[in-house]
């Protein structure tokens, strides 16, 4: 299970969208997202889907590995379906005991249900053909002018890096110590909360023990190398704007711009 | 007595593009009181195999027998398997968790739904039988040396009382000195109570030293399975999946071609010693 | 003026309790005197706790010595204005090859040094590429750290080291926690870079048999050097080297054995080839 999760994860592959730099495909992202929540009617729809559908396209990423990243969302999925279609009130549609699903409810089911796997698969496009360390530089470049009002913008960025980096190493820590700790006998399972919650105490303390010791011997290791925060750093892949950085930023906008038009014509057409 | 593995094949992610055949038509049958070795480089399956011995691994196809019974049976009790087939992780001192080691000890115990003194009373035994000091036993993991934690670690799984004891490379990353004391201890448990023991190493030298049985995997199979000295007869073979033979066992190969009769395999110092010695009185 | 030297080098470890009042003070590195010239691959030996660790650390400035001098390229390490020289000049890695990898993908992660220091963006390339190259691991430049084998982990930390140009580099157990083949991997490389770029090479350890290849071996217990020299003057002091929790070569105890047992062979033997050639001139 936790081997499927591809968010975060790094898709090598040769493709426009990962020669891209990555503050372009954050506001890529940003507006995406944005879209998603804008967009209105059919053709709202079909230029939002065309979107993905294209970007998914180009990044050469396969699409049933991007779908196997939807697997963790399953069941906020369904909870949403179920509130959506139960609690929406409006004309009703079928009703049987106490529930009604209503037309509203409907469609506010299915609405919700594209907007959150179109939400995943669009960000996981960015998280697939940005490694790691690009995405950060290209936040701390992105949040750079939040270092006059003294955001630590390189130590925050830096951190999450060092966090992406580790996230594997802590997860497979976490089946090792538990498969330990089965082996003498512990039970994960059964029991009520709080048994459940006691039965954690061997699991997390020798897995943040481990986390510390790994944080010093990573300090250490950093220190080693010189590391001294941000000042006088260089980059070996600094950010540099290109011509088709340029396209793609003028490309985001006009579909941006298309997916607002097309919201307010079909709203003023009501 | 005895586990039986029955055509065990274990297969990560099956039918999917990331699938890997980490054990392949295992075969194998491990009588009461032995002392086995288990060889192989990393990602042989070593690892994969004896986390099968105890159930917290289940094959993807084919059947282990505990004692003539179907672990994977519906009724069977795996939980008690665990306490039966103890297993020492690698780096166990890692797993370490309470205030102080003789509670860290008594853990496996209590979960056996031993009372307090009768857990107590297995700490104790178990934390004797690896030769830790007793003015040791009540401070803080925190506060010992690896060699001691290592031991400390060992105890956890031995106060349960397995009746086999896998051990996946117990002497990692201790000093020479610590190496030794770990593997006599093991081999003190073998010879005093007969347990039957699983140890997993890189060592060649320590293996021929301790075990009667060696078994190799290599990709998943098992390659070679017989005493050390049949084992590493084949040496060539035994290279060419990255792996070696005892340094004497070369040194025995390279004197004979250099004409100097010396006779058999020798595995351990002891035995080179002794065919070298021969060899010069025949002269 | 050597590359390394220290005099009289002591570093205690003083604990305080809550109050800050000092409870005890344990002396892990005790007066110790230490050369090493420009392009000498030197060893350190000792067992686990010996204080060789911190020893190592203090080469680097990641520790400062409670008494005594230290200095590194002709640099004071008690002067912090050196601090970022002296680094930059001693590379240093270290026992869990997880622990000091920066980046999720090779090639960032070498270039992670150099960026510290500040070298210009295509100066990195070219030392990335090349610091890959001298360690064989340019074909993984692209990959993610996760996936690779202890040892070609090492190589990355090794080669992430190398392109900061240093003139020497301190390995802290950099095989503890590897299989054999990592280790030849890992150790293939350092004698590469010693040997070829004249790397400065300090190699920690309490495998004997990678002590072989070093020109020099200081032993260490309870923070004192107590033996030094070349590794055949020190593997023919078997007995001593046990007194230190330590362990000699197979062979080189073989001959040690033999020796005892009346055959005339020489002390100090390290390779199987030279006991056989030996053996073979008296037979």
């Amino acid at each position: 299970m936790l081997r499927d999760i591809t968010i975060g994860q790094y898709y090598p592959a040769n493709s426009v969208i990962h020669r891209l730099d990555p503050r372009v495909k954050l506001m890529g992202v940003l507006s995406f997202v944005v879209s998603l929540f804008v967009f209105r009617g059919l053709a709202g729809f079909v230029s939002v889907t065309l979107a993905l559908v294209l970007i998914i396209h180009l990044s050469k990423v396969p699409f049933d590995y991007m779908v196997r990243g939807l697997k963790p969302i399953v069941v906020i999925l369904i909870i949403t379906v179920i509130f959506n279609l139960f609690l929406t009130p409006g004309e009703p549609l079928v009703e049987f005991w106490k529930l009604r699903i209503t037309w509203e409810g409907l469609e506010h089911a299915i609405l919700m249900t594209i907007r959150l796997i179109y939400l995943i698969l669009g960000s996981s496009v960015l998280t697939l053909t940005t490694t790691p360390n690009q995405l950060t530089d290209g936040m701390e470049q992105a949040l750079k002018p939040l270092n006059k009002i003294h955001v630590p913008v390189h130590e925050i960025s830096m951190m999450m890096s060092i966090a992406l980096r580790f996230i594997p190493i802590l997860i497979e820590e976490t089946d090792k110590i538990m498969k330990a700790q089965l082996a003498r006998g512990a039970d994960f399972e059964s029991g009520n909360l709080i048994k459940k919650a006691k039965s954690m105490v061997p699991l997390l303390v020798p897995l943040f023990v481990s986390a510390f010791r790994r944080a010093n011997d990573l300090a250490l290791a950093m220190e080693a190398r010189c590391y001294r925060g941000g000042d006088g750093r260089t980059k070996m892949k600094p950010l540099k704007y290109c011509r088709r950085d340029m396209v793609a930023y003028v490309i985001i906008g006009a579909y941006f711009m298309a997916v607002v038009l097309l919201r307010m014509f079909l709203y003023f057409g009501r | 007595m005895s586990i039986i593995l029955d055509k065990v094949n274990y297969i990560y992610s099956e039918n999917t593009a990331y699938e890997i055949q980490a054990l392949k038509n295992i075969n194998l049958k491990i009588e009461d009181g032995e002392f086995i070795g288990l060889i192989g480089h990393t990602g042989s399956g070593k690892s994969t195999l004896i986390q099968h011995l105890n159930g917290l691994m289940h094959a993807t196809y084919g059947g282990i027998y505990y004692n003539g019974q179907d672990i994977y049976d519906e009724d069977y009790n795996r939980k008690e398997l665990r306490s039966k087939v103890g297993l020492v992780f690698q780096y166990p001192e890692h797993q370490l968790f309470e205030t102080t080691i003789f509670a860290d000890v008594a853990f496996g115990p209590r979960n056996q739904g031993l009372s307090k003194k009768e857990a107590e009373l297995k700490a104790f035994t178990a934390l004797r039988s690896v030769g830790l000091k007793e003015n040791d036993w009540y401070r803080s993991p925190f506060e010992l040396s690896g060699g001691q934690k290592r031991r400390a670690a060992i105890a956890g799984v031995l106060a349960m009382e397995p009746e086999v004891l896998v051990l996946d490379e117990p002497t990692a990353g201790l000093d020479p000195k610590g190496r030794d004391e770990i593997l006599d201890q093991v081999a003190k448990l073998h010879m005093e109570r007969n347990m039957t023991i699983i140890l997993v190493s890189h060592s060649m030298e320590d293996v021929a030293k301790y075990v009667e049985r060696l078994i190799v995997m290599n990709q998943g199979s098992i390659l070679f399975d017989g005493t050390p000295r049949e084992v590493f007869a084949h040496y060539q073979e035994l290279e060419a999946v990255g792996l070696a033979a005892p340094q004497v066992t070369y040194l025995m190969h390279e004197l004979r071609k250099r004409g100097i009769p010396v006779e058999g395999v020798a595995t351990t110092l002891e035995e080179a010693k002794i065919a070298i010695l021969q060899a010069f009185e025949k002269k | 003026m050597n590359f390394i030297e220290a005099r009289k080098l002591v570093h205690e470890y003083i604990r305080r309790d809550e109050e800050g009042n000092v409870e005890s003070i344990l002396t892990a590195v005790d007066q110790v005197d230490l050369d090493v010239k420009q392009g000498e691959f030197v060893a350190i030996l000792g067992h686990n706790g010996s204080g060789k660790s911190t020893l190592a650390k203090h080469l680097n400035v990641l520790l400062k010595a409670s008494g005594g001098s230290l200095w590194v390229d002709g640099k004071d390490t008690q002067d912090g204005d050196n601090l970022w020289d002296i680094r930059q000049n001693t590379g240093m890695v270290f026992q869990n090859p997880d622990n000091q990898i920066i980046a999720s993908v090779v090639e960032e992660d070498v270039a992670f040094g150099p960026e510290n220091i500040g070298v210009p963006t295509s100066e990195i390339w070219n030392r990335v590429e090349k610091s890959l190259k001298s360690v064989g691991m340019i074909q993984y430049r692209e990959h993610s750290p996760n996936k690779l084998s202890g040892g070609q982990k090492q190589r990355i930390a090794i080669a992430g080291v190398m392109a900061m140009e240093p003139k020497c580099i301190v390995l802290d157990e950099p095989t503890a926690m590897l299989d054999p083949n990592g280790r030849f991997e890992v150790l293939d490389a350092v004698t590469q870079l010693n040997k070829e770029k004249n790397v400065t090479v300090i190699l920690i350890t309490h495998y004997m048999e990678e002590v072989i290849r070093a020109d020099r071996v200081y032993v260490m217990d309870n923070g004192k050097v107590v033996m030094q020299g070349t590794p055949r003057s020190i593997f023919s002091q078997v007995d001593v080297l046990k007194s230190y929790r330590l362990d000699v070569p197979q062979v080189t105890l073989l001959a040690h054995e033999l020796r005892k047992s009346g055959l005339p062979i020489s002390e100090g033997i390290l390779t199987r080839q030279e006991l056989a050639e030996a053996l073979c001139q008296l037979y």
